[in-house]
């Protein structure tokens, strides 16, 4: 009997094999259909255009970088402050100027915080601006060209860090001092002090810089605040339009080992500006001029040629002077983002080395401001009572909270960098529902019109400034790393990973169409007042003037006119000037010289652009054309022939003879 | 002539200021590399571009295989069209108030005739085009000519041609059954007296 009793138990075997199979095989098969999900949410089938633009800053590469979203294919890289060899920007002629600051030209930049212009709060799609932090300015980029149109320089400013936030009606664009400096008192003029006498020296400033309506920008007014660090910025909306909120941390004053120094109070502060009353007062006169050399650099259109101006004053607004204009609002504990949520009623900041995140009430503050609710007074500019504005505290709200974007259904969303991940909670009870891993350490996050009155709560992108292990690796040097996360659900879903250029700070997005409509396909050749463009072949030539020798020139498939130049001497500079008479989209032509001592030229259809070419050998030098045009793109070449110094060949130029 | 014939006559008339506004014909162009299409617009006495830098273009696509450049100034056809349609337009109005039957018929006949020389000059304008080639040209595909179908569509090299009537013929199409319309109608009349 027993040995029969063995072999019905082992036929239950196979079951107990089978059962454990498919309870080992479910997780990964759950798994599965969550990845499958996923990537048919972000697949963007081939020739099908992204839902949203994305523009990320790139950090330390100087440039702003456009992605599409959902699918996270990199579009383009706009250059703004640093020069681009691959298109000559900051090495032609034409585009040098941009550069241009009261440092002399600075051919390299760190670009931070992306915004789009607004109109009623709402992103607009006309311009997106964005700050240089090292040698304090704000650029314009045009969104229908994509290039950028305007930097203007930030006077009485060092680290423009809490930039470039704009009003609602991109009325003002902000600028701050995250570094604060010496300032003396008639003119803020930098100064030549022992860096220890920092509490009596160092000063920051507010910047408002005005936009008009063709987007041209100026420093309207600067308002003098006390030596802290100034971090970041938002704008009022709604019922705060008319208020920017500015994070500050350092009111310790230190100058030195700052990790430690400035990290020893448990509350710094928010400056809550009026902005509009201040604006008044700009108006009426008030405050002061003082000596603020800086430099506007912009594009003449009618010849697409940058210029630089100089200006050589600035207001100054003295908030101990002047009341109203400006309110310390304290927060734990060395806030980094501030962010004021669709409604414009909570102020939130990023307390970063706090345990809870800290939301203001607008209302309350506006009370607390008619009550004179005031705990103290720091240079004239009155303290609020934390406990009389705050709205609540996010408990628990994950380690290191640094920003916050909201959703369109009452929701925030912060990073915590420490712990990385992402948190959501809800604005009304501040309560946290629902948390996200970041791979890794997220510093902002965004979502499509996330900071404006109209987010498009669909997607959140965060930006994560560790990637170690995500990709296959590049060796050290490692690109930072976004996370595309679903937030259209209850739940947070991870939908992508993808790879970003140099360190995307903040980041914005608009609905793909916004942008996609306004787009310029080539500019026009009769629209092109170039003082050195030709219009057609007939009017390409060659002329010296005496150790300069122009060269004239014209583009078109598939062949430079002139394509055989004689008569340049070693010594001389030749100035080329492409004119490309192509009128059709994405025909640009490149233009390379062997040995130039210069970028390329990559010049767009119905563009004239100029690079200069000191050549210093004898010989017969190519050039050609450096991007694939068309099918005798490699027929597309000429020579130049370098005599030497004191030679007597004569200019001779021609195609085709 | 009744009266509304005089009238049908008279529309059938001014349907032809149309001609100088609208394009009698379209050669249109497809091609992997022009997602946004190229094209011509023909108009009696111009051709354009369906984008305003497509005749540019063409003209600088066409130069690799050795076609002349088009160059709407130097076609004489566009010169005598304008008026040869003023004149349609004059004299069908001096029929539609003044003229009997008969007329109507000559206008009509005048008219076909026309439009056959026109149809006529049209194909042997692109058959020169597209035959009459620069020895030199970048492109040489032994047998290949590159003309244009008169109406219809055509493989040239990577491009297909499609040829086609434009709004303006259908113009001129109304104003030929219009006229033709009066004539018959007119013709009914009579026999019922």
């Amino acid at each position: 009997m027993k040995p029969a009793k063995y072999k019905t138990l082992l036929w239950g075997l196979p079951v107990v094999v089978i059962l454990s199979l498919l309870m080992y095989g479910c997780p990964s098969q759950q798994q599965l259909g969550s990845t499958a999900d996923a990537a048919q949410k972000v697949y963007v089938a081939p020739g099908e255009y992204d839902e949203f633009y994305g523009f990320m800053s790139g950090g330390y590469s100087g440039q702003l970088s456009v992605y599409g979203i959902p699918s996270g294919r990199h579009l383009y890289t706009i250059p703004v402050f640093s020069q681009e060899a691959t298109n000559a920007y900051g090495y032609s002629e034409e585009s040098k100027p941009m550069l241009n600051t009261t440092h002399g030209f600075v051919p390299w930049g760190d670009s931070h915080h992306p915004e789009l212009s607004q109109t009623d709060g709402v992103p607009d799609g006309r311009w997106i601006f964005i700050n240089e932090n090292n040698t304090p300015r704000i650029a314009r980029i045009n969104l229908s060209t994509f290039t950028t149109d305007e930097i203007i320089e930030i006077p009485n400013s060092a680290g423009n860090h809490a930039s470039s936030f704009v009003t609602p009606n991109t009325e003002y664009v902000s600028a701050a001092t995250r570094f604060s400096i010496p300032m003396d008192d008639e003119n803020l003029n930098n100064e030549d002090v022992p860096i220890s006498e920092y509490k009596e020296h160092f000063k920051g400033t507010l910047s408002f810089i005005k936009v008009n309506d063709e987007g041209k920008m100026e420093v309207d007014f600067q308002i003098l605040v006390p030596g802290f660090n100034y971090d970041l910025s938002h704008s009022g909306k709604g019922p705060s339009d008319g208020w920017a909120f500015f994070t500050s941390y350092n009111s310790e004053q230190a100058h030195t080992l700052l990790e430690v120094n400035a990290s020893k109070n448990d509350k710094d502060f928010i400056a809550a500006v009026n902005w509009r009353k201040a604006a008044e007062y700009a108006a009426a006169g008030e405050g002061r001029m003082v000596k603020g050399k800086h430099y506007r650099n912009y594009v003449d259109h009618n010849t697409h040629t940058s210029k630089s101006e100089v200006i050589e004053e600035v207001r100054v607004l003295d908030p101990s002077e002047l009341e109203g204009i400006i309110y310390f609002l304290p927060t734990p504990k060395s806030p980094h983002g501030v962010d004021v949520d669709p409604s414009g009623q909570y102020i939130v900041a990023g307390g970063k080395l706090s345990t809870v995140i800290p939301v203001h009430s607008f209302e309350k503050m506006e009370q607390a401001i008619e009550n004179e609710d005031f705990e103290g007074e720091i240079d004239g500019i009155p303290v609020l009572n934390y406990d009389s504005i705050l709205h609540g505290e996010v408990e628990n709200p994950g380690l290191g909270p640094l920003h916050t974007e909201f959703d369109d259904r009452g929701n925030a969303y912060t990073t915590a960098f420490i712990s990385s991940e992402i948190v959501k909670w809800d604005l009304e009870t501040t309560q946290v529902v629902d948390r996200i891993a970041t791979y890794y350490s997220p510093g902002h996050l965004m979502i499509p019109g996330g900071d404006s009155r109209k987010p498009w709560g669909k997607y959140l992108v965060s930006l994560n400034k560790i990637t170690k292990d995500r990709y296959l690796p590049t060796g050290p040097e490692l690109f930072h790393s976004a996370q595309l996360i679903d937030i259209s659900g209850e739940k947070m879903q991870l939908l992508l990973d993808f790879p970003t250029e140099g360190e995307p700070h903040y980041a914005q997005a608009i609905p793909a169409d916004i942008v996609r409509q306004n787009q310029v396909k080539f500019y026009k050749l009769e629209d092109n007042n170039h003082p050195d463009a030709v219009k057609a072949e007939d009017e390409t030539r060659v002329v010296r003037d005496g150790n300069e020798v122009h060269v004239y020139m014209s583009t078109i498939r598939t062949h430079f006119a002139p394509d055989n130049i004689e008569g340049i001497k070693v010594g001389d500079k030749v100035y080329f000037h492409v004119t490309n008479l192509e009128q059709d989209w994405d025909i640009p032509h490149g233009f390379a010289v062997k040995g130039m001592n210069n970028s390329e030229l990559l010049v767009m259809p119905g563009e004239t652009r100029t690079i200069t070419w000191e050549p210093k050998q004898v010989g017969v030098i190519p050039f050609y054309c450096t991007d694939f045009c068309s099918a005798l793109h490699q027929e597309m070449q000429g020579y130049v022939r370098v005599s030497p110094r004191n030679s007597n060949v004569e200019i001779s130029y021609g195609t085709g003879q | 002539m009744k009266k509304q014939h005089r009238i049908a006559m008279a529309v059938a008339a001014l349907l032809l200021v149309a001609l100088y506004f609208l394009p009698i014909w379209s050669i249109a162009l497809e091609a992997p590399q022009y997602p946004e299409g190229i094209g011509l617009d023909i108009y009696i006495n111009t051709i354009e571009g369906k984008q305003p830098q497509d005749l540019q273009n063409i003209n600088g696509l066409n130069h690799y295989i050795g076609m002349k450049e088009i160059q709407p100034d130097s076609i004489a056809e566009l010169k005598y069209m304008p008026p040869i349609i003023a004149f349609l337009i004059v004299t069908g109005l001096v029929v539609a108030f003044w003229g009997n039957k008969k007329w109507v018929l000559a206008w009509l006949i005048f008219f076909i005739l026309l439009a056959i020389v026109g149809l006529v000059d049209f194909y042997l304008w692109e058959y020169d085009y597209g035959h009459n080639l620069d020895p030199n040209a970048a492109i040489k595909v032994p047998g290949m000519t590159y003309q244009p179908p008169l109406i219809g569509s055509k493989a040239l090299l990577n491009f297909n041609a499609i040829s086609l009537p434009h709004t303006g013929f259908f113009f001129a199409l109304s104003s030929m059954v219009l006229s033709g319309l009066v004539w018959w109608r007119e013709g009914k009349t009579d026999t019922e007296k």
